[in-house]
């Protein structure tokens, strides 16, 4: 067997070549067919997303919402979960920040609720997955209904909330709750428009994820389960015990990645305060496959495309969702890139005991 | 309320509901032969699009409806690939799709957002509308909700009565059994798989050329995938259940009208997002139906009920057929 370093790294990385060159074809295709010019958008893309200082700020701010919520859904789909309740989490994550910068503004010790908003944040988002979990577990709802369930509840909530109890004095808009004293803000560095507590926290939950997962008894007791249920019942395993373990961990952190997008990129509560990004975070992890650093690349490329394609309305009056084709696609690619190879690997294996025989 | 306007609300629930119907319909013939599409929510919408488009651009409205159900069975076609021949996992493949193809809806319907286009047509059908009440409910439509009502009892007849259907439930039900009898289930699974990603697509087509007519960023239809998805469920995988769902969803959401004429001071947002805790509340009850029926403590009147209600998926829904 000539199973070297070299050898196990060049099909990675054929795969990742293939398949990055089969979605700039496919984009460039989708591109000609609504007469766009591939090119120029590709330019205008990459342009709004490291062209400058404030562009890599704006990059690395949506970044850390999708690291954040990937770190969560590494802990849940190793147990098997299709936490798409992620979005809602992230958003009761906020809300739950809101409520305790609101309690802030008319405090003394404004600091101490800018604090506060990161447990409330987790509180939120947790409690918002063990919902999900118990529909799951007792109720018998397959989560991916009881999740999205709750994401279009948490939006419809956070609609109310602003045009209902935490309206704007005087006017009740879509632009959202009124701005925080700049007290409240999570501070971000000067000319580069990024919080470093919320930099460093993000960094923080990788390692932290990435070592829960492979060196402690949680993360071998949520592979076990995930891996069989019934057999790692034999073993004295919870296998409903440990699914909510894992949905607590990801509300957890989508509850964070909400604390920060309050408090650190919008000042407020607004109708899209999630941005989507957990739904993005699926797919991140997805095309990671399941692996944490990965994760973090695919995020920051993902991101990237995020806040890139936002020129496309400004410079060529086209609609900023190309960046979802092209992640999908990316998906799809990988998705199509690893059949083929595990094909081919059984197809090998076969051939070698043929040999043998 | 009087008379003429419960005519009215049943008659604009029956117009409602068709495309709800035709999309539960398309996923209920799928799931029958063992696969999920879970693409419903983007594929509604990538069709509603491309109807509208193709309608616009050609002025047909057979090539608008045509254009829609290909651009449903495409979409179900790379599940189909995907999951049986790939062996990759329906969920993944179809949340992929779910979120691609409305992304893909949005950024090519871009040009096309908020024309006036081509709309389908009342259609009363002579003598029978003048029945009183059901002449106007069911036969003072237009051909596609005439349409969405046959289609009930034409795929409940496929479905139980004919051989097709049968062999089409026992690669849902039992796989390697049909394999026995000389059916390739990967190829019927796949053929299902876009029969109802048709029906899928016309549900979208009727979207954009009837039901919410014109095309925009948002259309309307979002959501609906969903509700549909889940209408499977509440319908225990029966096409006429299915249906049903569909009847009782589109009239609370019709019913969601008035109570926002009650309710001035919460915004209509908030409307939009109620039938979805309704869904986790059905999910929840037929979770417990199924888990209570042929319980001994269960008196039989409630026995039947519970029958009635729920329905087993078919056992082999979302397991791949054969490894290679």
């Amino acid at each position: 067997m000539k199973s070297t370093v070299i050898s196990r790294f060049i099909p990675a990385f054929g795969g990742i070549v293939l398949t990055g060159a089969t979605v700039a074809l496919l984009t460039t295709l989708v591109l000609i067919a609504a007469g766009a010019p591939p090119l120029e958008v590709f330019y205008y893309i990459t342009r709004g997303a490291v062209g400058s200082g404030t562009k890599i700020a704006q990059t690395l701010n949506a970044w850390i919402p999708l690291t954040l919520c990937a770190c969560g859904l590494l802990f849940t789909f190793r147990i098997g979960l299709w936490n798409i309740g992620v979005e809602g989490q992230m958003m009761m994550g906020a809300v739950f920040s809101t409520m305790a910068l609101r309690w802030g503004m008319t405090s003394d010790y404004p600091t101490m609720y800018l604090i506060a908003a990161f447990p409330a944040g987790i509180v939120g988002g947790g409690l918002w997955a063990l919902l999900a979990g118990f529909l799951k577990t007792r109720g018998g709802v397959n989560e991916i209904f009881a999740g999205l369930g709750l994401n279009f509840v948490a939006q419809g909530f956070i609609l109310w909330l602003i045009f209902g109890p935490w309206k704007r004095p005087g006017i009740a808009s879509m632009s959202g709750t009124e701005l925080f004293p700049i007290e409240l803000w999570l501070s971000s560095l000067k000319g580069f428009r990024i919080s470093p507590v919320g930099f460093s926290l993000t960094v923080a939950a990788v390692v932290l994820t990435a070592l829960i997962l492979r060196y402690t008894k949680i993360g071998l007791h949520l592979k076990a389960v995930g891996a069989n249920p019934f057999a790692s019942r034999l073993f004295g395993l919870n296998p409903d015990k440990n699914m909510l373990l894992a949905m607590l961990f990801a509300g957890g952190f989508a509850g964070v990645a909400g604390t920060i997008q309050v408090s650190g990129v919008y000042h407020r509560l607004i109708p899209a305060i999630s941005g989507s990004y957990g739904y993005l975070a699926l797919l991140v992890v997805m095309l990671a496959n399941y692996n944490i650093w990965a994760s973090v690349g695919v995020a920051l490329l993902f991101a990237g495309l995020n806040v890139g394609s936002i020129q496309l309305p400004m410079m060529l009056q086209m609609d900023s969702s190309l960046s979802g084709v092209i992640q999908g696609a990316l998906v799809l690619t990988a998705l199509a890139v690893q059949a083929l190879r595990e094909k081919h690997k059984s197809f090998q294996k076969r051939a070698n005991s043929n040999e043998r025989i | 309320m009087n008379e003429s306007e419960i005519t009215l609300l049943f008659s604009s629930v029956v117009a409602g509901a068709a495309p709800i119907v035709l999309a539960s319909l398309g996923e209920t013939v799928t799931e029958k032969s063992g696969v999920i599409n879970l693409s419903l929510d983007g594929s509604i919408l990538l069709s509603a699009m491309v109807a509208f488009v193709a309608a616009y651009e050609t002025n047909s409205l057979a090539l608008g409806f045509l254009s829609g159900a290909v651009s449903g069975a495409l979409i179900a076609l790379i599940v189909g690939l995907f999951s049986i021949y790939l062996n990759r996992s329906q969920v993944a493949v179809g949340f992929v799709l779910t979120l691609m193809a409305r992304d893909l809806a949005y950024f090519l319907g871009n040009p096309y957002s908020r024309l006036q286009g081509p709309q389908v047509p009342p259609l009363p059908i002579p003598v029978l509308e003048k029945i009183p009440f059901f002449g106007t409910v069911l036969f003072n439509q237009n051909l596609p909700v005439y349409f969405s009502l046959i289609m009930i009892g034409v795929i409940w007849w496929f479905l139980y009565k004919t051989p097709a259907g049968l062999e089409l439930r026992s690669v849902g039900e039992h796989p390697e059994a049909s394999y026995a009898r000389g059916i390739d289930p990967k190829k019927l699974r796949l053929f299902y798989t876009i029969c109802g990603g048709l029906l899928v697509g016309l549900a979208g087509a009727l979207f954009s050329l009837s039901a919410k007519p014109g095309w925009g960023r948002p259309q309307g239809a979002e959501g609906t995938g969903w509700i549909a998805l889940a209408l499977v469920i509440f319908g225990g995988w029966h096409p006429v259940k299915a249906a049903c769902g569909a009847y009782l969803f589109a009239f609370l959401q019709v019913m969601g009208i008035y109570f926002q004429n009650w309710f001035p001071s919460i915004p209509s947002q908030v409307f939009q997002t109620a039938p979805f805790p309704l869904m986790i509340f059905t999910l929840l009850f037929i979770s417990y139906a199924q888990k209570k029926t042929g319980d001994a403590d269960v008196s039989s009147r409630t026995q039947f009920f519970l029958k009635l209600i729920s329905g087993n998926a078919p056992a082999a829904l979302g397991k791949p057929y054969g490894n290679t």
